[in-house]
């Protein structure tokens, strides 16, 4: 081992034209390791996901991801998923505000309740989910029995369910930095005659805003794949409450493995356009307010 | 050097020897099903066990796996080591053969009865006192009922339910296959809920309440009944039927490499048995050969008309060709209104 790389690291050296020295060492050990890593774990796979599909000639292909089922699926999928962080934005914006800033007794408490949904199985969350929003629920008997608005077995129940297992993601990313926040930052804007308003937008939200981006995104990332909760609680009618992944595994169910790999590569590239959308968004607002992430 | 591939053959031998006797004393058996066989299995297999220790010695262990039947067809496809599938539907055996060729084309024919030792069909479950009065799959139709059904696409047993509206629909009008695909279509835009398997929409319209008339197995709808209680639900039987035909058949690419060919053979038609026929009914399956039967058994089995598959659809290749494959008819039911 120490041989190897002994040779290795001189050869390295001498490739590169100018050899920029680095305090750390081990950058090629570490690299080499990030990349055997990241294709091991994702991008074979996922490579093996687009081979599968090229089974499939164009004509074929295309009309494998564009039924009309299927269309309305990415409809509801990325749709709700965006719906749901958003809404997630903004209430685990709020919870991780009053964790951080207040205290109150049980806070140990809600705050452990906050990683739940990390724990749970997904299945158990979409049952319990179900069994309480469905008509004869605690829940949907009111809102639906009462209200006429159907939760359970319609999209608004893949909201929730999306929802529920996105929480942890925002509230995690934006804890930690608002631990951080300085309070005396406010209080000199404060001195310095600013509002609150002005205080909160111009001192608290450029610091935050990176933060929120990420935990928005990783909840968007997590409620796109989500399956194993949504599927007991959406109802799975075709062109109303159907979602991508569900038409996956439907294709696989009738031994059409091309077919369902052909919509896993269409939601891939769909997923990752959005997420480097996202990126890039945050890039400029960190440039913007002057930040480096 | 030497020395030591000497002892290390020496002792795989020995493994090799004390394996061969091991295995001649028991056999393990995968017995790879879906859903609703769970319990029918549990009671057959450690007949089949006893049977077989009595006539050659050899105990044999039986593994059961359970699940969407589509689902364990794919597992089997995909490598699980099967000994003996037996699924929902000819359908998916089909597939194995077609994609693994574990199965040889005339597997249906290897077996009495197209392989299927016993049948089922498919009945409604409603509410007690059946509040909305449904008879027969005409008032499956009606405005306003709620219909609970797994999705056909996902579960053998909803192919079956599908099957028979199609079939009614088509009896009652001369054969029409445009007045049929209207009728099916009205009723699957009455289905309020579609679980991706049978047991899932069992417990939709059981646990959660939704709906007002399940479309399910007999058996499933028995189960129901008596495991959740006869005061909640009640069965109705449709005028006419589709004759559900469970297939069974030894997975010849597995047997042959593990040596269990002939035991797999043997448990499979131990089901044909006086025995195998008498725990089915008991079970709620209906029995090939009813004399078989316990008598309070068979007295559960409502007389209605049956039609088989191959009667009126040309067979499960062709069903499934023109009825759930991409843009068939049921595509259509949702995609062109």
């Amino acid at each position: 081992m120490s041989s190897t790389l002994a040779s290795a690291l001189p050869v390295g050296a001498r490739s590169g034209r100018q050899r920029r020295f680095s305090v750390i060492p081990g950058f090629g050990l570490t690299l080499g390791y990030t990349l055997l890593y990241l294709s091991l774990i994702v991008l074979i796979p996922l490579s093996a996901v687009f081979f599968k599909a090229t089974e499939l000639s164009w004509p074929e292909f295309w009309r494998a991801v564009s039924s009309p089922r299927v269309v309305a699926s990415y409809q509801l999928s990325f749709g709700a998923s965006l719906l749901a962080a958003g809404i997630n934005a903004v209430f685990g914006l709020l919870l991780a505000w009053v964790l951080v800033r207040y205290s109150f007794p049980g806070k140990r408490i809600v705050d452990a309740l906050i990683d739940l949904p990390f724990a749970l199985p997904t299945a158990v969350a979409g049952i319990a989910l179900t069994a309480i929003y469905a008509r004869n629920g605690w829940l949907g008997q009111f809102i639906e029995g009462e209200l006429g608005f159907r939760i359970a077995f319609a999209p608004p129940g893949v909201l929730i369910a999306l929802i529920f297992i996105g929480v942890p993601f925002v509230v995690r990313t934006v804890q930690p930095v608002l631990e951080e926040l300085d309070m005396e930052l406010e209080e000199a804007a404060a001195s310095l005659g600013a509002r609150r308003w002005q205080t909160f937008r111009y001192v608290i939200a450029p610091v935050l805003l990176p933060a929120l981006l990420t935990g928005f995104t990783l909840a968007f990332a997590r409620a796109v794949g989500e399956y194993g909760s949504v599927i007991f609680i959406a109802g799975n009618i075709p062109m109303v409450s159907e979602i991508t992944p569900l038409m996956i595994i439907t294709r696989l169910e009738q031994f059409d493995y091309a077919g369902a790999t052909a919509i896993a590569a269409v939601m891939l590239v769909i997923s990752f356009v959005m997420l480097l959308v996202i990126n890039g968004l945050q890039a400029w607002t960190a440039k913007r307010t002057g930040r480096t992430i | 050097m030497l020395n030591r591939i000497a002892k290390v053959s020496l002792f795989a031998a020995a493994l090799a020897a004390a394996g061969g006797t091991w295995a001649q004393k028991s056999v393990e058996l995968l017995n790879v099903s879906y859903d609703p066989t769970r319990e029918l299995y549990q009671e057959f297999n450690p007949e089949f066990a006893r049977y077989w220790k009595e006539k050659t010695g050899q105990s044999v262990t039986i593994n059961q796996s359970h699940g969407g039947s589509g689902k364990q067809a794919r597992g089997v496809i995909e490598g699980l080591q099967a000994d003996v599938v037996t699924l929902a539907l000819a359908y998916d055996i089909d597939e194995i053969g077609a994609l693994s060729g574990k199965i040889p084309d005339n597997w249906q024919q290897r077996l009495p009865h197209n392989s299927a030792p016993y049948t089922s069909t498919i009945v409604f479950l409603v509410r007690k006192g059946n509040p909305k009065r449904i008879t027969d799959w005409d008032d499956l139709v009606k405005p306003g009922i709620s219909v609970i059904t797994p999705n056909p696409k996902t579960s053998g047993g909803a192919r079956w339910n599908y099957l028979a509206a199609w079939g009614y629909a088509l009896k009652h009008n001369d054969g029409n296959q445009t007045a049929a695909q209207e009728f099916v279509g009205k009723l699957f835009r009455n289905v309020a809920v579609l679980d991706s398997g049978a047991r899932g929409s069992t417990n939709t319209f059981v646990q959660r309440g939704v709906g007002d008339v399940l479309l399910a197995w007999e058996n499933e709808a028995f189960l129901a009944v008596n495991e959740l209680g006869p005061e909640s639900f009640e069965i109705v039987v449709p005028s006419l039927s589709i004759l559900a035909e469970p297939p069974v058949t030894v997975v010849d690419g597995v047997v042959s490499k593990r040596g269990t060919a002939e035991v797999a053979q043997a448990y499979l038609e131990y089901l044909y048995s006086p025995a195998g026929q008498r725990i089915a009914a008991k079970n709620y399956y209906r029995p090939r050969t009813p004399e078989h039967a316990d008598p309070e058994d068979s007295a559960r089995f409502p007389d209605l008309e049956l039609f088989t598959i191959d009667e009126v659809f040309g067979g499960w290749q062709k069903a499934q060709q023109e009825h759930f494959g991409d843009g068939g008819f049921f595509d259509q039911i949702y995609e062109v209104r």
